[in-house]
């Protein structure tokens, strides 16, 4: 190893994905546009759900409760129907997702300290919508129903009735529980995957095809300089754009850092070198770019989206699938960094995924140096 | 250039480079079939023979960036199967193909391979400024290289080439394509190598720039034809060459390759080369059967037989046999 030679190649590196245009474009705008559009254009939260309500009873508690609804981000009210007919019109037209039927007696019961239903008829057309606006409902009620038990023990005074027992779930981590706070520390996994594979598998079948790799294979440079010599000017690259990344998801997006910047550092750089090697082996093996940016996008940036629990949960996924998602190093990435970002998490407890990447970069390393060879056969 | 020095059977510490019995297949094809020869130190070598010859082959094998299926070859005492990175110190290989970054300018394509060698940057200067003012390419320094002319993207290969002191050069079709100036330059800068002791092997489709080193190998289709030095080459040549200058050439070829004592007939321009067993006899019988059959005729002439008379009559005969 000559650091002479290994700080040329990696010079050269740099002056040609300066002059590169598309790479440039890649290095430069890809970490903004990914984050842009994932940050504002994936909301995975409903609000201003459209809402139909059928007061049966109209009294003093009732309206209460739908003042309730109203007065929320997730609803928003667009009828108050006549009759039960009404309602069903609306939520069969699709003018309204939600519908809330207050009982004749509502009040009565409450009052007597009896149990009172609420229906909720909901459009499950989309399930996943279904099962929020679900959430929300049972949220909205869980909270009057537990006001309306205070109310009660006070009037009637502490000492007679049971003491009330109030539960509530706080959600943790996540507390606003905005989908965006979950989704953008993943951006991050997703810049890398496409600056590590994509970019360098370009490079080396670039000069299989050009013929530059004819000459340079036949000076005394050893494998492991021109690996080192490639990755390195990619390296840097790779964090200065997670740096951006996370530096965008923290100010711009806010969303809660509360780890470690070192262990950030030391994992993104983990898993940075493991998809570097990937696309080195890659273009080693495919030698024309075409070949080598297909290759490199099915195997870094496809499971980096969808396989890697990024913004599709890994628990909900068939078994199989779930196996799949083992093989990639995404998968332990974008696991770490939700865990720095929202919990804070320790290196020690994060030791599973980072052990995991630490692997996945060993054996990619080694099938790396293994593939290129100095001949053109 | 006559190679004047008298040739002497010389050990093998004198080779620059031995190749014996060399084979190298690709699906379907025997690109390089038994390929045996040496190379003096300090010798211009030229490797001459049509496209698909195997030159291509042979100059990758002996760069070491391309193995043999059998067969040896050794560059300055090193094998290039067993020790490819030992050979790969002691030479300059410049492909067919441009080799050189053409988004780097030429002095950043000069640095990279300056400091790939581990060329001293003081020397490198003083060797860059010198081997770009022979060649006449001082003021593109700054040019990128994808922006010169074929002929400076030649000259910029050699220069690369020659940026460390390597013991054997060799150039696979270096001046395909390159203008004639160019070209003189080019070979200008060859010849002052040779003077430091450096061994070039030079591959080239062209037969008159074959004449300009001091032996050829004749390659033809894998196989080595003959090699000797250009002039006694010609001398190998059974019996004389004559040349028919005339506006129908074309038919001519074919009428004369029918008369007594006639070889191979080779058209050439506007002129026929006949290959005949004794050139005294057949000049007048010639002249006699082309007035006879009516077909217009300038002169008729014995000629010193060219490398490409030689190569073509060689490859002729043997395919006649085969």
């Amino acid at each position: 190893m000559s650091a002479r030679r290994l700080f040329a190649l990696a010079r050269k590196e740099m002056i040609q994905i300066r002059r590169d245009p598309r790479s440039l474009i890649v290095v430069l705008l890809m970490p903004v546009m990914l984050m842009a559009l994932m940050g504002y254009g994936i909301g995975l939260d409903q609000t201003d759900i459209p809402l139909c309500v059928y007061d049966r009873e109209g009294s003093q508690l009732s309206q209460d409760l739908l003042k309730r609804f109203v007065s929320n981000r997730y609803f928003s009210l667009k009828l108050n129907a006549e009759d039960y007919r009404a309602l069903a019109d609306a939520i069969e037209s699709g003018r309204c997702t939600v519908g809330i039927v207050i009982p004749l007696y509502f009040s009565k019961l409450l009052n007597a300290g009896q149990p009172a239903s609420v229906q909720a008829v909901i459009d499950a057309t989309d399930n996943n919508t279904a099962n929020l606006i679900i959430g929300y409902t049972q949220a909205v009620v869980a909270r009057f129903s537990a006001d309306v038990q205070i109310d009660y023990q006070q009037r009637r005074g502490p000492a007679l009735g049971a003491p009330v027992l109030n539960v509530e779930a706080r959600t943790w981590f996540n507390e606003e529980l905005e989908s965006r706070n979950f989704i953008v520390p993943g951006v991050v996994a997703l810049v890398m995957a496409v600056i590590g594979t994509f970019l360098t598998s370009l490079t080396i079948a670039r000069e299989w095809e050009r013929g530059t790799m004819e000459q340079l294979i036949s000076t005394p440079v050893a494998p492991l300089e021109v690996i080192a010599g490639k990755l390195i000017p990619y390296y840097v690259i790779g964090m200065v754009d997670a740096g951006s990344c996370a530096a965008i998801s923290a100010w711009w997006f806010e969303v809660p850092f509360r780890g470690s910047l070192l262990l950030l550092f030391g994992a993104s750089s983990l898993f940075l070198i493991g998809v570097l090697l990937l696309g080195f082996m890659i273009s080693a093996l495919a030698k024309t770019q075409l070949a080598a940016s297909q290759f490199a996008l099915l195997t870094t940036f496809l499971p980096a989206f969808l396989l890697s629990g990024f913004a599709f949960p890994i628990d909900q996924m068939p078994a199989a699938v779930r196996m799949v998602t083992r093989v990639f190093p995404a998968r332990y990435y974008v696991t770490t960094l939700k865990s720095i970002f929202l919990k804070g998490t320790g290196a020690a407890a994060l030791a599973v995924p980072l052990a995991a990447m630490l692997i996945f970069a060993a054996i990619v390393g080694g099938a790396a140096v293994r593939a290129f060879r100095k001949t053109l056969d | 250039m006559p190679y004047g020095r008298a040739r002497r059977p010389m050990p093998d510490s004198e080779h620059a480079i031995i190749v014996s019995a060399l084979v190298k297949d690709f699906p379907g094809v025997r690109a390089v079939d038994g390929l045996t020869f040496s190379v003096a130190r300090g010798e211009i070598f030229g490797l001459v023979g049509p496209d698909g010859a195997g030159k291509t082959t042979t100059m990758r094998v002996l760069a070491g960036v391309m193995s043999p299926d059998s067969g040896s070859a050794l560059i300055g005492g090193c094998d290039v199967v067993r020790d490819p990175e030992a050979v790969k110190r002691r030479i300059s290989y410049m492909p067919q193909r441009f080799g050189l970054y053409e988004d780097l300018t030429v002095r950043e394509n000069i640095r990279f391979y300056a400091d790939l060698f581990g060329v001293r940057r003081r020397e490198r200067d003083l060797r860059a400024a010198r081997l770009l003012a022979a060649c006449g390419m001082s003021q593109f320094q700054d040019r990128l290289a994808g922006k010169l002319s074929g002929g400076m993207k030649q000259k910029l290969g050699l220069v690369c080439a020659l940026i460390h002191t390597p013991q054997v050069l060799l150039l696979d079709e270096p001046t395909n394509g390159v203008d004639p100036v160019s070209r003189r330059e080019f070979w200008a800068m060859l010849y002052d190598l040779v003077g430091q002791g450096v061994t070039i092997v030079n591959s080239t489709a062209y037969l008159d720039e074959a004449e300009r080193c001091h032996r050829v190998a004749l390659m033809h289709r894998g196989r080595l034809l003959f090699c000797d030095q250009p002039g006694r080459l010609k001398q190998r040549l059974p019996g004389d060459v004559i040349a028919v200058v005339s506006p129908a050439a074309s038919q001519l070829r074919d009428s004369l390759g029918r008369l007594p004592g006639v070889g191979s007939v080779l058209l050439i321009g506007d002129a026929v080369h006949l290959f005949v067993d004794d050139a005294s006899r057949r000049i007048p019988e010639i002249s006699r059967a082309l007035e006879s059959m009516r077909l217009p005729f300038d002169e008729v002439v014995q000629i010193t037989p060219t490398i490409e008379d030689l190569f073509v009559n060689a490859v002729s005969e043997r395919e006649r046999a085969a």
